[in-house]
């Protein structure tokens, strides 16, 4: 099974279409993985185009306050990577958009690098996100995910210097995730004014679709945003309702509508 | 003082390009951070070819830390135990009270040098926070630590002393409220403040450059030991012991001695509650190999890879990771690794106020427990080198309360 084109694929879609995407994240087992599943047909079927899946971990050192708790909760839930990868399957059944996987490195690399791109692949994952992996660490896992037929999309900062971007967009998959900020995953009311230009010296390097996450968290903002990019990324805004609402059964339907908000808000 | 090429000429030639001793270390940490490493890796290998950067540090340590730190026959303690002579490194008797200012004011040169403005720490039993606060002070930067709020509580002593220095002590109430949520949360502020600020680590762990720069600004340790050992006894000593959390007193103690294999070296992790009740810090002796803050080393983990939370009555111990370089000696086989209880070390604490009139460190009792298991079993001729890596002046509050200890 190759999935790996699918992302590229789907970005480039309205990219010709003249649209933009959206990009959802939750944590998956936050509060449970039945209702990560129900959430995630929910974005699905609001307009989500591409969502990814957060591997909670104990220590998620790039994570903001919301989504450390998010990762705290699913863990005490009893969330494992093998648990999330059959709620995958589950998700997929009935699921357009292409899936992500989100984690920090311990987790997979626990599970084992090829366990987790062979299962990963199979269950219906297009790629991942390691966002503590820098490109000079990744090449055990690239290798795996390449031939697992797995996208690895990498992050790049408003500091990563121009050798490095054109390094990372060399073996970038996918897209290629621009961090909006120097700064942790999280809402934030303003977002720098160096975007553009950061985004400018990105796609200078690549063809491939770019996305702008951390911080956007309402549809004003991804619009704004989007105007730099293909893609936008929301995750802790949504996290957020999951958090205030307790349990998914009340969350679904404001998850339902920030995310068919924000997609109006990029169409 | 030496120049760094004497210090880091012996040994080993590690780390690697890459920063890996064997196949520990690394970089595992969000590329918003690796410009600011890459920036830091070439400042850190400019200096070291900088013989007036050596001049400098040579200079306060010698006039503002007290260095050389004696190295003292403990007559007390080897006439209690009988057998070995034990003798015992003072690195308590540094300026702050323990060795982690050998480090603080190589990487504050360091960063006064990078045109930084504000410096950021973790700290557990606070000594750390309080030597980044002290460089802090001396060269005008901006400081900010982050501690577990249970450190806070009991570690009082320095939190105070960290204030009076004009630092910000922030409290870190995620997890387990102790040094790896520091360490979480000080690399969460590096992220968002990169540009001006430097991440001022206080163990060999960490993403490269950090365990080999923390090392070779803490061997000063062992190359002072290793003349002190030679001049009092006429040859090297047959064992060396240190306590070890992250690891920095242990590697700088070890690292001048790693070629002389006739040494022992002995790292001793907090065994906690015990080994078997999963309640302590001995990440070499019941972890595996994993990633944890930056870099590849062992790690006290579940099988799913979550972080344990780690235990120890010394508050500079409970970290559920290692240094890497640790990590690749104990494979090699090169130092041997074991482990003391919480009792053991407390009583090992009272012991050596008694028997030599120094209120040592809860951590560096630890390594103390050690020799005292050690030296009745040696003929008198054997000498023992402890890493006495702190005074425990701090430890007295939290101390107090603990059973079977009476003040």
């Amino acid at each position: 099974m190759n999935n790996r084109s699918l992302i590229e694929e789907c970005l480039n879609k309205l990219r010709f279409a003249g649209k933009k995407g959206l990009i959802t994240y939750i944590t998956a087992g936050d509060p449970d993985l039945s209702g990560t599943v129900d959430l995630a047909l929910r974005m699905d079927a609001a307009g989500a185009d591409i969502i990814e899946l957060g591997v909670p971990f104990s220590d998620p050192l790039a994570d903001g306050s919301v989504i450390q708790q998010a990762s705290g909760r699913a863990l005490a839930a009893g969330t494992t990577l093998a648990k999330i990868l059959e709620a995958v399957i589950e998700i997929k059944r009935n699921c357009r958009a292409p899936l992500i996987l989100m984690g920090y490195y311990n987790p997979f690399l626990q599970y084992g690098l090829e366990r987790l791109t062979a299962k990963a692949s199979s269950a219906g994952i297009s790629g991942l996100i390691v966002p503590d992996l820098p490109l000079e660490e990744s090449v055990p896992l690239m290798r795996l995910a390449s031939k697992a037929g797995l996208d690895i999309v990498p992050l790049v900062s408003p500091v990563t210097t121009d050798r490095r971007i054109k390094g990372i967009a060399a073996k970038a998959q996918g897209f290629v995730y621009c961090v909006s900020v120097t700064g942790v995953t999280g809402v934030r009311k303003e977002i720098g004014t160096e975007i553009e230009s950061f985004t400018n010296r990105v796609r200078h390097y690549t063809s491939l679709p770019l996305a702008i996450g951390f911080g956007i968290a309402d549809p004003d903002q991804a619009a704004r945003m989007s105007r730099y990019c293909d893609a936008v990324v929301v995750g802790s805004a949504i996290v957020k309702i999951i958090a205030d609402n307790g349990n998914t059964r009340s969350a679904g339907p404001a998850v339902e509508r920030l995310t068919r908000n924000l997609k109006a808000a990029l169409d | 003082m030496k120049d760094l090429s004497d210090i880091t000429g012996k040994g080993t030639s590690m780390p690697d390009e890459r920063g890996y001793f064997g196949s520990y270390g690394g970089r595992f940490i969000p590329e918003v951070l690796m410009p600011a490493l890459e920036d830091l890796e070439e400042a850190y290998r400019f200096a070291r070819d900088d013989p007036e950067f050596y001049e400098e540090l040579g200079n306060y340590l010698k006039h503002y830390v007290g260095r050389p730190s004696p190295l003292y026959f403990a007559e007390g303690l080897t006439r209690h135990c009988g057998g070995g002579r034990i003798y015992l490194k003072r690195e308590d008797l540094n300026h702050t009270g323990a060795h982690k200012i050998n480090n603080t004011i190589g990487q504050i040169l360091l960063a006064r040098r990078m045109g930084k403005k504000r410096v950021i720490a973790e700290t557990g039993a606070g000594q750390h926070g309080v030597a980044t606060a002290t460089a802090a002070a001396l060269f005008g930067f901006e400081c900010a630590i982050y501690m577990g709020e249970e450190d806070i509580v009991r570690q009082s002593p320095n939190v105070f002393r960290m204030r009076l220095l004009g630092a910000e002590v922030i409290p870190v109430t995620s997890g387990s409220k102790t040094l790896k949520d520091a360490m979480n949360e000080t690399i969460r502020d590096w992220v968002t403040n990169v540009r001006d600020t430097y991440y001022l680590i206080g163990s060999v762990a960490g993403p490269h450059p950090y365990p080999q720069m923390v090392r070779d600004f803490q061997s000063v340790i062992g190359e002072e030991a290793k003349r002190q050992v030679i001049e009092h006894a006429g040859r090297l000593p047959d064992y060396i012991l240190a306590c070890v959390g992250g690891g920095s007193n242990a590697m700088g103690i070890f690292y001048p001695f790693l070629a002389d294999h006739e040494v022992k070296l002995i790292g001793v992790e907090a065994a906690g509650r015990g080994l078997d009740t999963g309640e302590h810090s001995a990440t070499l002796g019941r972890g595996s190999p994993g990633v944890l803050h930056g870099s590849l080393s062992y790690i006290l983990q579940s099988e799913d890879g979550q972080i344990n939370i780690a235990h120890s009555i010394a508050a500079g111990l409970d970290y559920p990771g290692v240094g890497p370089e640790h990590a690749y000696l104990k494979d090699s086989g090169r130092v041997k690794y074991t482990s003391v209880t919480d009792p053991e070390a407390l009583a090992a604490f009272q012991l050596l106020c008694r028997t030599d009139g120094i209120i040592p460190a809860l951590e560096s009792s630890h390594a103390l427990a050690e020799a005292i298991k050690l030296a009745p079993a040696l003929s008198t001729e054997r000498i023992i080198v402890v890493n006495l890596s702190g005074r425990g002046d701090k430890d007295i509050p939290a101390v107090a309360g603990e059973p079977g200890v009476n003040i």
